[in-house]
């Protein structure tokens, strides 16, 4: 098969510093992938590289395999969703959705049905007569998202599509924006620094770094198998910590701990997944102190400190709303080896 | 095009890049590695017309003349150099010309600011026509606002009469009048911008402690500092160039360098003089500009532009009597001089009337027969007519070279950005008889053409049209130009999409002052006008040649006309630019991204 969007060792350099360092990634038609990572790891870069809004230093962009140096933004039929959205202030809600298809020569007629058949689909019907102005932050988001429908793209490009957004709203439209998307058949490459907005709109997540990808996978793998201690901390596991494998266990700050099968022997790098953390009795297994809590959703996240090890790394559990314990009460802790996960160095 | 080969230094970009801010040229909408020397290319293809005209309707007329004054009898008598240099009297003059000027500079901005403020912020009525009416000074003949300046400040004049003191044997007369010329460039330039910048911006500096003027000072200043800069640099070169003013109110012991030139050249005839003036003022400008260049470099940022419409409001608390001061001032400083103008203008030998005006419509109307070959009224439309097509040259070739600058490069195209101020400070009676002395064969034969009057008035007008249009040109976002690259617009299409729309206000303003610079224009159309279609300035200063108070009402009256013709333009074009076919406004930004 080939890819629709092949990125092969892509570098880009500002300076002395790569913002792309040779970066391969493929996309696959009717595939929503989203590039995760911190902000100045390269992923926006990444996206107007793929635009051509920034020329490469080193490495080739290629859609539908052919090769796209020298091929202006404006001929190479990818669409890009900016940040902020970047409508255009002098014209209406319809003519910045009609800008594109305008640029493509397409006849007036058509051009008017395509602008209502978008904003309907982004459920702003009828709002093609409005000022930009006059727009709320959700509602340039949908008009932002029709512009870049527009000229069918054959690869739409979103720019943390749903940043500037507030929580309950990026919610929702995550859910409608992959709906959206299967719908059109429309292949997607996001960026986002949000990894819950990755892993609810990506069939496919790309987590970089430093200009570098870090780890590939479905977003499932990815959260099961973070592949370095990197990647656990920004999908927010801070369960971390050395240990040295003997004989299927590790030596750790907080006692012996199983390995998968086939750890080789000698130091490694733990990652505990907050579920594997199980509480019970301040009798049993290792005695912990709860030092703070934290309500996500209906769950709540308990920070623990092992006792007589106060300046050891902390431990994160869930448990639900009531079974939280209370903060400075003592507890036990034993692991779930299915939850352990062993680091790349 | 290769892209296979190594990572190489991209040889189009000199500069060192800023980590983590890349930089904005043109080449990175052509795309890929070889967008460097395409963007320059097509910068260099944008220049030609600019370059062309520069070449063949300033630096060969201009170096003709200086030739002309240092290259006698077969060879370089540059000895004249050190002789005229070495001179007292010219360094007296060399001495008030700087300090007159700067003195002027900072007299118009300290006055000139607030109102650009009052002009850009607040809403009150009327506020358009005064706009235009600030703007009328700045076009009037130097000549006709020096003799309104005489009848205010001067011997039995307003003042006088009045309170009983005269300013016309100081120095004082001749920087009001300065600032009385050059207000509307600080109220135009600064506040064209001012307007658009986003309140919010330094509401933001509010909320975070700053007081009402630290944060001016800290946000709003640095933003309007290109445009002050640009502002300043005006009229500090309009101000050193300054010719009829001085020429009226300066008496025998000030002289700038303009007015020396224009001794040397018709009164003395001593041309290696005033060709070596000319080429001292010249290598003055040329500095001035330099230390422009130095300091604004670099300081445009991009801003956030708004519609002006909706960054006004209602004076509240202070600002109302700030908006107060504001129009007293313009009132003593603008209308005051422009009503002592009028009011003598409807003077006549039988009490108030309109005797003068009548008088215009014939040839001979001062009875003593043959001052023109038309009537007085006939030079209207002349001025009209060569102005609008000044206006249309200035328009193409400082667009053209606006669009070749905006991105930035490096240090030729620099030069070149200085290179289209020169005009404003090169002596008007050296460009207007080098016009008459290069411009008189062929290939070139201008002598019988009337277009001879619009190309020198587009001449002074490009460097207005560049000046305003620059700044706002560079801070268009560029992220929408990509957005449209995007989009499928090519780069043409995104210049006349995005930036055009954009900029029209700015179109507009330097329109407004291409035609205004032009309709007034005249050291350079008094020697290049035909003599069957004066302009309406060069039509004055013959009626306040001329002795008799016929001719000298006429020529109020000719004023009072210019005066009126220019405040109705003005107005028109602040009315006619902003509003569409469908009546929405072109300028209408924007919103909450």
């Amino acid at each position: 098969m080939t890819a629709l969007l092949r990125i092969a060792s892509a570098t880009v350099r500002f300076g002395d510093r790569a913002a792309l360092d040779g970066v391969d990634l493929d996309v696959a038609a009717h595939e929503t992938v989203c590039v995760l990572g911190p902000s100045g790891s390269g992923k926006s870069t990444l996206l107007r590289a793929v635009a051509g809004l920034q020329p490469l230093d080193g490495g080739r962009v290629l859609l539908d395999g052919a090769d796209q140096a020298g091929t202006p933004p404006h001929r190479r039929g990818v669409g890009l969703m900016f940040q902020d959205h970047q409508l255009f202030p002098q014209r209406d809600v319809g003519g910045n959705v009609a800008f594109g298809p305008r640029m493509h020569k397409v006849p007036r007629a058509r051009r008017d049905r395509r602008v209502a058949e978008l904003l309907d689909l982004v459920g702003l019907p009828g709002a093609a007569g409005r000022e930009v102005g006059t727009l709320s932050g959700g509602e340039q988001q949908r008009v932002a998202l029709a512009r870049a429908l527009a000229p069918e793209p054959r690869l739409l490009m979103l720019d943390e599509p749903l940043g500037q957004l507030d929580r309950s709203l990026r919610e929702r439209l995550v859910v409608e924006l992959r709906q959206l998307f299967g719908q059109l058949g429309t292949t997607v490459l996001a960026v986002t620094h949000d990894q819950g907005e990755a892993f609810a709109l990506a069939d496919r997540v790309v987590v970089m770094r430093d200009g570098r990808i870090a780890q590939t996978g479905t977003p499932l793998a990815v959260w099961q198998q973070p592949a370095s201690e990197f990647v656990a901390r920004f999908l927010g596991f801070d369960t971390i910590t050395d240990g040295a494998v003997s004989g299927g266990v590790a030596v750790t700050d907080w006692g012996k701990l199983p390995v998968p099968d086939g750890t080789p022997e000698g130091p490694v790098r733990l990652l505990v997944r907050p579920p594997g953390v199980l509480l019970g009795p301040a009798d049993e297994g290792l005695l912990c102190e709860v030092r703070a809590r934290t309500f996500r959703g209906g769950r709540v996240a308990v920070i623990l400190g092992v006792v007589g090890a106060e300046r050891g790394p902390a431990l994160e559990a869930e448990c639900t709303l009531r079974d939280a314990p209370a903060e400075g009460e003592r507890i036990g802790v034993t692991f779930d080896p299915a939850e352990i996960v062993v680091l790349d160095r | 095009m290769d892209v296979d080969r190594p990572v190489a230094p991209a040889p189009a970009h000199p500069e060192p890049r800023p980590p983590r801010r890349p930089q904005k040229p043109w080449t990175r909408f052509l795309g890929g590695a070889a967008g460097g020397s395409r963007g320059t290319v097509v910068r260099l293809a944008l220049m030609v017309v600019p370059l062309a005209f520069f070449a063949v309707f300033f630096a060969y007329p201009v170096g003709a003349i200086v030739t002309r004054g240092l290259h006698q009898g077969g060879r370089w008598r540059l000895g004249a150099i050190g002789d005229v240099l070495g001179d007292p009297s010219i360094r007296h003059v060399l001495w008030f010309t700087c300090w007159q000027a700067a003195a002027s500079t900072a007299l118009t901005l300290a006055v000139g600011l607030p109102g650009a403020y009052v002009f850009a912020r607040l809403d009150f009525p009327g506020k358009r026509l005064l706009r235009a009416v600030v703007t009328v000074p700045f076009v009037l003949p130097t000549v006709v606002a020096g003799s309104a300046f005489l009848a205010l400040l001067g011997q039995n004049g307003f003042t006088d009469s009045l309170f009983g003191f005269r300013l016309d044997t100081s120095v004082w007369a001749i920087l009001i009048a300065h600032v009385f010329f050059n207000y509307a460039v600080v109220v135009r330039t600064v506040g064209g911008l001012w307007a658009q910048l986003d309140p919010r911006q330094e509401e933001a500096a509010r909320m975070l402690g700053a007081g009402r003027f630290a944060a001016w000072r800290q946000v709003t200043l640095p933003a309007l500092g290109p445009a002050v800069a640009a502002a300043a640099l005006m009229v500090f070169l309009f101000t050193f160039t300054s010719f009829g003013v001085i020429q009226i109110l300066g008496g025998p012991t000030r002289s700038t360098l303009e007015v020396e030139i224009y001794r040397q050249t018709a009164e003395l005839l001593d041309l290696p003089t005033a060709a070596v003036l000319t080429l001292l003022q010249l290598a003055a400008v040329a500095v001035i500009l330099g230390v422009h260049a130095w300091t604004v470099r670099r300081r445009e940022s991009t801003l956030r532009l708004v519609d002006a419409a909706r960054t006004a409001h209602r004076p509240r608390g202070g600002e109302r009597a700030l908006l107060v001061a504001v129009l007293a001032v313009v009132a003593l400083l603008i209308l005051l001089p422009l009503g002592v103008l009028a009011a003598r203008s409807l003077g006549g030998p039988n009490g108030y009337g309109f005797a003068f005006y009548r008088a215009l419509s014939s040839a001979d109307g001062s009875g003593d027969g043959g001052t023109f070959l038309v009537s007085p009224l006939e030079t209207v439309w002349n001025s009209l007519r060569y102005a609008a097509v000044a206006t249309v040259i200035a328009l193409a070739v400082g667009a053209l070279a606006a669009a070749a600058l905006v991105r930035r490069a490096g240090r030729v195209l620099r030069g070149f950005d200085a290179l289209l101020m020169l005009p404003l400070g090169t002596s008007a009676v050296t460009v207007g008889f080098g016009f008459l002395i290069t411009l008189d064969k062929p290939p070139l034969d201008l002598r019988d053409s009337w277009l001879l009057v619009p190309l020198a008035q587009a001449l002074v007008g490009v460097p207005f049209v560049v000046r305003v249009m620059l700044p706002v040109l560079r801070a268009v976002d560029d992220r929408l130009r990509e957005a449209a690259a995007v989009l499928g617009a090519s780069p043409l299409r995104v210049w006349r999409e995005v930036e055009l729309p954009l900029v029209a206000r700015a179109v507009g303003i330097a329109a407004g002052f291409a035609f205004a610079v032009s309709l007034g224009e005249f050291g350079a159309t008094v020697f290049i006008a035909r003599p069957d279609s004066p302009t309406l300035p060069v039509a004055v200063a013959r009626l306040l040649g001329r002795a008799g108070e016929m001719n000298y009402g006429q020529a109020m009256a000719l004023s009072t006309i210019l005066m009126v013709v220019c405040a109705a333009s003005l107005l028109v074009l602040e009315t006619t630019w902003r509003r569409r076919g469908d009546g929405r406004r072109l300028s209408d930004p924007t919103g909450e991204f």
